[in-house]
């Protein structure tokens, strides 16, 4: 009896070490990929995406952020978090610390759910749980304002993504699949783009490398057009001339999962700048 | 308006960060006109600038993912080749990212056919 249960403990033990080395291989081998790829970026500096690969693109995002144009947006954002629920309770009573320093830990894998489940899912669920309607995901007028503050609540944290157990690995590995499957009628992956060519230029634009690209969101795109993580998943797999999925789709869930780990270690810096 | 002028500036300060071949701004009356360079350069269509640089571009911005399409007739003398190549370049190099142009359907026979007959003359 005592051996059984040593033996299973043994098989258990055996199964969580194998899901804990796979993704941290992988984080390294792409770390390492980038440092020598791209051996003049810092790696804190990862998080500017492609902004990081050019000096003068760089300085002008440093005064831009100074006093960004899209200042009044997160201004609303932070309303709307602070504004108390018919019940009285705020966001701020969903999660841990008010808020402060939790998105770094997103997306988490929820065994009972049994899957991924992002920042945004939990504001969600704190409008379910609070009796408020939910937003819909992909709406940058509400998640989207909303976020675009309560993301700044975790700014400086450090992406702190786990994969543990075997169900959390299975979404990790369906991640990782999807970023690294071509698709579309132009037959790209995720990887051809901002793997194998982060740094070249498609046209004028110099693609970002995949090493911190979960670290800043939402963007403003040109200053004033606020895009989520997920909603850019969807321009980019139109690009390539693919359906896009849906954000908040368990696809979606995996991929930022899969991608999110890779930024283990950088610092998240919400509501940015870019191009 | 102070801020709409500053990103405006922002867009031409990045914009002229990133170098334009010297050969871009040449006026090229050997092969400008002809219907396959309508082809390569269309964002819809070929879309061959988003990846490579090529002669008579006028300016246009070509990507630097893939070699410059240059003495093409010197460097492919057998035609079928070069078309298969543009046909679906994963054949030969399966880790390609040149998109399979006729494989999937992104040109037409014909359009190729045009596409190979313009890039002959660069
Ligand atoms: C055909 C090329 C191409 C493919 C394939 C592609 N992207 Fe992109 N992606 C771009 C371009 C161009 C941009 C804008 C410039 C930049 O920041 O890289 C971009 C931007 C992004 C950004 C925003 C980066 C930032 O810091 O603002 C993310 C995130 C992203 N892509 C993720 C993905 C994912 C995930 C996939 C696969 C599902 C993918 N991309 C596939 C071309 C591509
Ligand atoms: C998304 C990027 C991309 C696009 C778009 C693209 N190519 Fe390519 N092409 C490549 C790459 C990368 C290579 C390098 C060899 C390989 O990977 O097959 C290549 C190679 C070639 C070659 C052989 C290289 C040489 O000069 O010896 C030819 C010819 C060519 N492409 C023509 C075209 C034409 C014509 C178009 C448009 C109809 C086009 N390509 C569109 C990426 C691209």
């Amino acid at each position: 009896m005592k051996k059984i249960a040593l033996a299973l403990l043994g098989a258990g033990l055996m199964a969580s070490a194998v899901a804990q080395a796979a993704p941290e291989d992988d984080r390294k081998q792409i770390v390492a990929h980038f440092k020598s790829k791209l051996p003049a970026v810092k790696y804190q500096d990862y998080i500017y995406g492609a902004l990081a690969l050019d000096k003068d693109s760089k300085s002008q995002y440093d005064s831009i952020m100074e006093f960004p144009p899209f200042e009044s947006v997160v201004e609303a954002g932070k309303e709307m978090w602070n504004k108390p629920f018919k019940n009285g309770k705020t966001f701020a009573s969903c999660f841990p610390n008010g808020g402060k320093n939790v998105a770094g830990n997103y997306p988490r894998f929820d065994a009972s759910l049994n899957k991924v489940v992002t920042f945004e899912a939990d504001i969600n669920q704190c409008l379910k749980a609070n009796g408020e309607t939910e937003f819909k995901l992909s709406d940058v007028n509400t998640m989207g304002i909303l976020t675009s503050y309560a993301r700044t609540l975790s700014d400086g944290m450090k992406m702190n993504v786990k994969v543990e157990g075997a169900a959390a690995l299975a979404a990790y590995e369906a991640g990782k699949e999807f970023y690294f499957r071509r698709r579309g009628q132009l037959n790209f992956s995720c990887a051809s783009c901002h793997v194998d060519n982060a740094g070249n230029r498609i046209r004028a634009e110099v693609l970002s490398p995949t090493l911190g690209q979960t670290t800043h969101w939402p963007a403003f795109r040109a200053g004033e057009r606020l895009t989520t993580l997920q909603n850019r998943y969807k321009g980019c797999n139109s690009q390539v001339r693919a359906v896009p999925f849906e954000v908040g789709s368990d696809e979606f869930n995996n991929l930022e999962y899969f991608m999110s780990y890779q930024d283990n270690g950088l610092p998240l810096k919400a509501s940015v700048f870019r191009k | 308006m102070r801020q709409r002028i500053s990103l405006l500036m922002v867009a031409v300060v990045l914009g002229a960060s990133v170098a334009a071949p010297a050969w871009a701004e040449e006026d090229d009356e050997a092969h400008g006109g002809m219907p396959g360079q309508a082809v390569a350069f269309s964002k819809k269509l070929g879309n061959c600038l988003a990846c490579h640089a090529m002669p008579g571009t006028k300016g246009e911005m070509a990507g630097s993912i893939a070699p410059p399409l240059i003495a093409m007739k010197l460097r492919w003398p057998d035609r079928a080749k070069l078309r298969a190549q543009i046909w679906d370049a994963t054949a030969a190099n399966p880790k390609s990212v040149m998109p399979p142009m006729g494989k999937h359907k992104i040109l037409t026979d014909q359009e190729i056919d045009q596409v190979v007959d313009f890039i002959y003359t660069l």
